[in-house]
């Protein structure tokens, strides 16, 4: 599929800047993982374990008239059958969500969307809770669905919440940011005024492994022992404690080894109460491992956004000032995963990479009858569409002026001397250096011979098309001051010891599902100590074994608790310090830090190592006055700032003209995520992110039909790209550290999920202009890209 | 009904409902829990074994239907507690991130090198693209397989733990 020789490796001009004590380290996590030695949720076998299985909505809205169970528990080897009645009985029918609004556990009054939750059965295995799933007699009292986002606001629109007391509408919030005014002003003495509306469809995470759990609750002790799919075990507990009522020091959350998150795993879903609630009434321990269709039905969607975009330049380029409004799709309940004061997540990042003038936004949500969640999908909060917005438009003006894509956005980059930048919607983007990220891509690309040989192929009526597309991202949220999740603040924890012979344990807040933690947590450790990275334990994904903090997800890892693991090292590294100078006689002001040890200044001959250190912290002879024995510490680190990730990203696309199939030729990502721990594992984060680029640009969709049938329930409905519509990536990066990180690095988990999809579809616009095409939304399958070149590309929904 | 098949070169018998499908014997009844289970449609390819040496989704066969015959899982990959040179390519070369498409794909991976000891790029990729992994992008697992493929003896040191490490441990001043 490739006509350019892939380049292979990355390009390691900057290794001059890369920090003494990083690089590449085969992951720790591997050996278990090559052998079949992962240890996922549903991989847990308890004694005595029952199977959980939830009955779901057939219908998208619907009142409930009965429901009758009786058939399903006289089937043998049934031990329970729950019913939204019954956990109403419990104070349980309704738990709260990530955004403040409640979300139905099991329904009680009407369903909301197709693949609703209706009632649970406990058996002692998995197939027969399933035989008695469908023996459970509902009969429902169908309704009219809201379907179309743009109607759920009519007034003759159904109303989805009709339970909220007094609610007569779909309206969730309004929302705005910038200056409306000044906004204005710039727009009407623009000289070029370009606008399109643009939509970012409906996603989903669908990570390899869905999400489940095992609940075990011991009644004699009142301790509940949970191994959930989640990517925030700490907060999970704790919003346990507060919905369930269960205390929270008996609460126990393990999230082992997980098959991937990507967002999709950070919000409490109603499988999860479930099993807790199975596991009290039957006293057993009970698995609940949803299925590929229940996954994509009902747990978290992202995107969902309908976006009329604006954007205002002068007739020589200058790009003064953006402006849209955002109609959100929020399902059926509000359970966005977002930092509470920001509804709209970190949309507010739409103004990009550019010096602008003026921006604005204005964005009103809204119910619909389909599945809740409006989760990051492998996305910091809504940025993934804020960057798509505004990278369109950028190109869309380019279109429009008549000039180069790359060209227009180096002619409107921040200038260095900018930074720290405050953005006209108040965001202040800690550093950036985007001139030379750009550069490096279009040198890795080569980029005026691509332009050149589409000029050829053009003149031949081939379809070829070079995208381009340049993102800041705000990720590692966040400040306490303003930042929390349901009154919890998203600091996190670190905990490190040394035990007597130098080896360590580190316990991070945060946990990985297949980030590599383990392995660059270590090397965080290993930079700051000089102790061996292979001596370094990393423990995380259990509440009982690890400190408070918020978890895993907005790339928030490294800006957050890789902060945090640096700040705990040395404070060791204090301490160490101080015993040191016991050890060798001499005030703390005679002592350099030199690779592991402390030495003598000028007499590097006299010193002690770190692993010294450690067995006189816990031996048996004297300490400096006032030192307590011991070599641990730890700490709760509360972000200054976000860190703010930049990248460019060029995208060849060739499109065959006979079947509007586009191919994905090249792919170009040079990213600039700070200091680089380990540039193997940046590099898998990357790539990664492209191939979610790929899928969105060109192949998933979770579509309904009218009647509130989900189009997008099975992998045979919703298309995830393989080893064949992807290329090999082609990477490269330059460093511009954060300045107020311990260590200078910005997250990257997540960056090229965001800057890829407004690459790919530049670049089918781009070699779509012969045909007059100025815009066409995703996915661009070959159907869509088909009517785009008959002149009528029609919006996804 | 009672079932017996070869698992690992290992005879077992148990008794199972006729529907019962392979994956969930290999992991339920056999606690052979390295295969994975990720759709129920024959598109993910977490679920792939070996059934007499041919890659198959073991969530669309029966495990009555795989009685009389030879399986292997991924936990039968090693000799004598050595990896196979397929498990190595995809730790030197980051062929993996989550681990949950890693058995089902070192499966493929491992068959394909049986037949073709030196597949180009395209042919690695079609080999798996009946399956899916949603954290590497693919490029990583091509290079492991390759990786394979130029070691059919492994790496000399077989300690994949930390090894080709840039990272000498050093500290910087505070």
């Amino acid at each position: 599929m490739t006509t350019t020789e892939p380049k292979r490796t990355e390009r390691f001009e900057d290794n001059d800047q890369k920090p003494v004590g990083y690089g590449r380290m085969l992951r720790k996590e591997d050996p278990r993982f090559v052998r079949g030695k992962g240890r996922y949720v549903d991989d847990v076998q308890l004694p005595g374990m029952l199977h959980l299985a939830i009955l779901r909505s057939p219908m998208a809205h619907a009142r409930i008239v009965s429901v009758d169970t009786s058939a399903a528990e006289a089937l043998p080897h049934v031990h329970a059958v729950v019913t939204g009645t019954m956990l109403a009985d419990k104070g349980l029918a309704w738990m709260p969500t990530l955004s403040n609004d409640v979300q139905s556990v099991l329904a009680t009054d009407k369903v909301r969307f197709q693949g609703q939750e209706v009632a649970f059965v406990v058996a002692d295995d998995r197939y027969t809770a399933r035989d008695a799933l469908e023996l459970i007699d509902v009969e429902y009292d169908p309704l009219d669905p809201v379907m179309d986002v743009r109607k759920a606001l009519d007034e003759a629109a159904p109303v989805v919440r009709d339970e909220i007391e007094g609610k007569t509408d779909n309206h969730i919030f309004d929302w705005e940011t910038g200056d409306a005014g000044a906004t204005e002003k710039v727009f009407a003495k623009a000289d070029v005024v370009v606008s399109e509306d643009i939509v970012y469809p409906r996603v989903h995470p669908a990570p390899m492994e869905t999400c489940g759990a095992v609940a075990d609750y011991d009644a004699v002790d009142g301790r509940l022992t949970l191994w959930s799919t989640t990517q925030a075990p700490h907060a999970h507990r704790t919003l346990y404690a507060l919905v369930a009522g269960l205390p929270e020091h008996k609460i126990r959350i393990i999230s082992p080894d997980i098959g991937g998150g990507f967002g999709g795993k950070v919000p409490i879903y109603p499988g999860y109460v479930c099993s807790i609630v199975a596991s009290l009434v039957t006293g057993k321990p009970v698995k609940w491992m949803e299925d590929r269709s229940e996954n994509l039905t009902s747990t978290g969607f992202a995107r969902d956004y309908v976006m009329r975009g604006e954007i205002a330049a002068t007739k020589e380029g200058k790009i003064l000032a953006i402006r849209t409004h955002v109609l959100a799709d929020h399902g059926a309940f509000n359970g966005v995963a977002a930092p509470v004061k920001y509804p709209a997540g970190f949309f507010g990042v739409f103004t990009g990479s550019y010096d602008l003038e003026a921006a604005y936004c204005s964005m009103s949500a809204v119910y619909t009858n389909k599945a809740p969640g409006g989760v990051a999908y492998a996305c910091s909060f809504r940025i993934t569409e804020a960057v798509y917005l505004v990278e369109r438009m950028v190109s869309r003006l380019a279109d429009e002026l008549g000039v180069d894509q790359a060209q227009l956005r180096l002619d409107n980059f921040l200038r260095p001397d900018q930074f720290p930048y405050t953005t006209k919607t108040g965001w202040v983007y800690d550093s950036g250096n985007y001139e030379p990220t750009m550069r490096k891509a279009m040198e890795i690309a080569g980029y005026e011979q691509l332009r050149r040989e589409q000029e050829q192929k053009r003149a031949r009526g081939e379809i070829m098309g070079i995208g381009v597309s340049f993102f800041t991202e705000a990720v590692g949220a966040g400040p306490r001051k303003d930042m929390d999740i349901l009154g919890l603040g998203m600091a996190d924890g670190c905990e490190l010891r040394v035990h007597p012979t130098g080896k360590a344990v580190v316990r991070l807040s945060v946990q990985t599902q297949g980030q590599g933690h383990e392995t660059t947590f270590a090397q965080i450790v290993a930079e700051e100590l000089g102790i061996p990275p292979a001596d370094i334990d990393v423990v995380h994904g259990d509440t009982d074994q690890t400190p408070f903090g918020l978890g895993t997800y907005g790339s928030r890892s490294t800006p957050v608790s890789g902060a945090a693991a640096a700040l705990v090292s040395r404070k060791v590294r204090d301490k160490a310090k101080l015993i040191a100078s016991g050890m060798l006689e001499v005030s703390i002001a005679d002592l350099e830090w030199e690779k592991g040890r402390f030495q003598v200044a000028g007499d590097p001959e006299q010193s002690v190592t770190i692993q010294d250190i450690a067995m006189r912290a816990h031996g048996a002879g004297d300490l400096p006055e006032g030192i307590e024995g011991g070599l641990e510490a730890q700490i709760c680190y509360n972000p200054e700032n976000l860190t703010y990730p930049h990248g460019a990203y060029i995208c060849v696309v060739d499109i065959d003209p006979g079947t509007a199939h586009v191919t994905v030729r090249r792919f170009i990502a040079v990213d600039d995520c700070g200091t680089r721990i380990n540039p193997m594992i940046i590099e898998g984060q990357v790539h990664g992110g492209l191939t979610d680029g790929v899928g969105m640009a060109l192949m998933e969709m979770i579509a309904f039909d009218s009647d509130g049938n989900c189009l997008g329930g099975s992998l045979m409905d919703y298309l995830i790209p393989t080893a064949l519509e992807v290329p090999d990536w082609e990477t490269g990066y330059t460093v511009t550290p954060s300045p107020h990180h311990p260590i200078g690095a910005k997250g990257v988990g997540e960056s090229a999920t965001v800057g890829s999809p407004p690459a790919i579809v530049n670049a089918v616009i781009d070699a779509l202009r012969p045909f007059g095409v100025h815009h066409a939304d995703m996915p661009l399958t070959p159907s869509r890209v088909w009517e785009a070149m008959c002149g009528n590309p029609q919006p996804p929904i | 009904m009672q079932v017996t098949m070869a698992v690992n070169g290992v005879e077992v018998t148990r008794e199972i409902e006729g529907r019962l499908l392979l994956v969930h014997f290999l992991r339920d009844h056999l606690g052979l829990t390295g295969t994975h289970w990720g759709c129920d449609t024959s598109n993910c390819g977490t679920c792939v074994v070996w059934l007499d040496g041919e890659p198959v989704k073991s969530c669309t066969v029966l495990a009555a239907s795989a009685g009389g015959h030879e399986v292997r899982t991924v936990e039968g990959l090693e000799h004598d507690g050595e990896l196979d040179p397929i498990q190595q390519g995809f730790v030197e070369c980051h062929g993996l991130q989550c681990g949950f498409c890693t058995p089902g794909m070192l499966m493929t991976g491992r068959a394909l090198l049986d037949r073709n000891p030196h597949p180009t790029d395209e042919q690695v990729r079609e080999a798996i693209s009946g399956q899916i992994c949603r954290c590497t992008g693919y490029a990583t697992i091509v290079r492991s397989v390759q990786w394979a493929a130029a070691h059919p003896d492994g790496a000399e040191a077989t300690e994949p733990d930390v090894t080709d490490s840039e990272a000498v441990p050093s500290g910087s001043a505070s």
